[in-house]
């Protein structure tokens, strides 16, 4: 992904589609994009979120609860608007995360087809493991598909995911789900270094990270930094979210 | 393992495969975080399951712990009641604890023992499954936290107080309806956090690879007994094995044996009874196998109910054990290849079934267990009235005094 060749860590900032409504969480896209995201990771909302925090999954809530509901579906029409006007010269790239069954419920090959009509750069589907992901993998062509690496993968696995991953791999940085954390785990250099041994592609940490100064110190260890939470509790208000990215975008640029 | 092993001309029932799929169903769907810990327990499991020492201390508890094996009860009058030949009980009602759970938590929390955890956690809806491990825990030592919604709280009081007396910590779950689904995905989400100091003792037979097989194996011991239990009783010929499904655990217990031990033209014809709530036309039910369709749900692939987004549904039922959108995924194989039908039962039938038992035999059983009860009168019309059917009666109705009262039973 071209994002990470700026000679500098890339900035990633998770946004919940939909949140707390479709053009609200369009306008944040934008503000994220002119407040200096790298990469735009788009969560879509789904109603049993076994990786995400408090913060994600009462926003995914939020957002299906809307008139018609919202899923998969509506949040590639968001991401496929601000494809085509960004507010800024050039759209970031957009990551889907998503979990596995809206896919599925769509079907594969029809999702993968509408991902690449709306421009998706990559998915991270995190209950797809490398092993169950062949289905997807035989119809995802042009799109990335994002795995992560967690503090407890064996080497076997690190290996595995790696070898698996297109675009960055994605270092979960601490056991446990989604959500700010006081402090960044320790051994989090080590971890990226056991990915990095497996893998040339870049490296970008999330989970916990939620403030400035622990996005620049990510940023001194990895080839990208993810914000999510943080940014979703500002996501009412598409003006903070602008700032907030733009503070992040400074701290991740050292 | 089993003494009645008869080798089929046909190909054997064997799954899942070492992948944990049955059929198309199954397989290991969670986040990476916990698949170390998934094939961490897939080995302990295989390496216990060699070990005699362990199989024997599973047996002697199960025997003199849990009170194994259950009787299989000739229930006559209840058989003259519904028009049938014969009517056998598997009381799993009269186990330690009062319901078929304790034979999975035994099992669950001895490998956990093995593998050096200090900690375990458990999802509950009905309160039995809670209750279980709770008192399993109690039993060897193990610290015990159980994930349970708020609406179930509220439903099962007197189980709530009990795991509180055996030294359990009762998580409540706010989230979603309160029920059972939403304190699995409580329970899987503090996994991940906690997953190296701790196990968690799934309670049915869902879940990630490799819990479904695992539950199945340590629940087959009620369908081992009953074909045991039969050959004593010198009785050649069964027409109809029936149980209750929500994840699916006794039903799946009670069919495996049937499936793996008894040849195709020998095995009876084996029903699965799923809550139909207040009927499978509204959208008040937990009939998964009958109104679902496949989808990933808690880990793994399965029926379930969802919506056009791929969002779990709320599942309703009377019964807060029969409440869960998906069911395990054996059962949707099992469904699919048409060697166990799947009925749908609703709350008013289920509760019809359990003034029917409480009065004609003085056995009070669980509401998930009259799920099956009810199909009785149904496989009298099918089957005719000589026909022979076994019923698992997977729990006892104590814990449902409050909900039975409230329909207005016993006036």
């Amino acid at each position: 992904m071209d994002a990470f060749g700026k000679g500098r860590p890339a900035l990633i900032v998770y946004l919940m589609a939909g949140y707390p409504d479709r053009d609200t969480s369009l306008e944040s896209l934008r503000a994220a994009a002119r407040g200096g995201a790298d990469v735009i990771e788009l969560g879509v909302p789904y109603g049993d979120p076994l990786a995400d925090g408090p913060v994600i999954a009462e926003a995914a809530k939020v957002a299906r609860e809307q008139e018609g509901g919202f899923g998969l579906v509506h949040a590639l029409q968001v991401a496929e608007v601000f494809g085509a006007d960004p507010g800024v010269e050039e759209a970031p790239p957009v990551v889907v995360m998503t979990y596995l069954n809206p896919l599925m419920r769509l079907g594969l090959p029809a999702a993968a087809e509408r991902m690449r009509d709306a421009g998706i750069a990559g998915v991270i589907v995190p209950d797809m493991p490398p092993e169950a992901a062949a289905s997807w993998k035989r119809v995802s062509g042009g799109i990335d598909t994002v795995f992560l690496a967690a503090p407890t993968s064996t080497d076997e696995r690190l290996a595995i995911v790696a070898a698996a991953s297109e675009g960055f791999v994605y270092c979960v940085s601490s056991t446990g789900i989604t959500g700010e954390r006081d402090t960044l785990a320790l051994g989090l250099a080590d971890q990226v270094e056991r990915i990095r041994a497996h893998t040339t592609l870049p490296v970008a940490v999330g989970f916990g990270v939620s403030t400035p100064e622990q996005a620049a110190q990510v940023a001194a260890i990895a080839d990208g930094v993810i914000v999510g939470s943080a940014i979703v509790k500002r996501q009412h208000d598409p003006d903070q979210v602008e700032r907030f990215v733009h503070q992040l975008s400074e701290a991740v640029s050292g | 393992m089993s003494d009645v092993l008869l080798p089929s001309a046909e190909m054997a029932y064997s799954t899942p495969d070492a992948q944990g799929f049955y059929g198309p169903y199954g397989g290991t769907f969670v986040p990476e975080t916990v698949i170390p810990a998934l094939n961490e327990l897939a080995a302990a499991y295989e390496a216990a399951l060699a070990d005699p020492a362990f199989l024997e201390e599973l047996v002697y508890l199960l025997r003199d712990y849990v009170g194994r094996p259950s009787p299989l009860y000739r229930a006559d009058r209840l058989a003259a009641a519904v028009g049938l030949g014969a009517v056998y009980l598997k009381r799993e009602d009269l186990n330690h604890t009062g319901a078929h759970k304790i034979n999975n938590t035994i099992g669950q929390c001895l490998l956990a023992k093995r593998m050096g955890k200090e900690r375990v956690i458990a999802e509950t809806g009905a309160g039995q499954h809670g209750v279980a491990t709770a008192t399993t825990a109690a039993l060897m030592g193990l610290e015990c936290a159980v994930f349970m919604g708020t609406e179930d709280i509220r439903r099962q009081a007197l189980n709530v107080y009990k795991m509180r007396l055996l030294g359990a910590e009762v998580v409540p779950v706010a989230e979603g309806t309160g029920t059972l689904a939403d304190a699995v995905t409580a329970a899987l989400r503090h996994w991940v956090e906690r997953v190296e100091d701790t196990f968690y003792v799934i309670g049915s037979a869902v879940g990630p690879h490799p819990y479904p097989r695992m539950v199945r194996d340590f629940q087959s011991v009620i369908g081992s007994e009953i074909i045991g239990q039969l050959a004593e009783k010198s009785i050649d010929h069964v027409d109809a094995v029936i149980a209750c499904v929500g994840g699916g655990s006794n039903a799946i217990g009670t069919f495996h044996p049937f499936l793996r031990d008894v040849p195709a033209d020998g095995r009876p014809l084996m029903i699965g009874a799923e809550a139909a709530g207040l009927g499978i036309e509204t959208d008040k039910h937990g009939a998964a196998l009958t109104k679902g369709s496949p989808g990933v749900l808690h880990g793994f692939y399965s029926y379930l109910l969802q919506d056009d987004a791929g969002n779990p549904l709320e599942a309703y039922s009377i019964s807060a054990g029969l409440d869960y959108p998906g069911v395990g995924p054996e059962h949707s194989f099992l469904k699919d290849e048409g060697l166990v039908r799947y009925e749908s039962v609703t709350d008013a039938e289920a509760l019809e079934a359990f003034a029917l038992l409480t009065r004609t035999e003085g056995i009070i059983p669980a509401i998930e267990s009259s799920h099956a009860l009810a199909l009785l009168p149904r496989l009298a019309e099918e089957l005719g009235p000589d026909a022979v059917v076994v019923v698992t009666v997977s729990g006892r109705g104590d814990k449902d005094m409050d909900i039975v009262r409230e329909a207005g039973l016993g006036g």
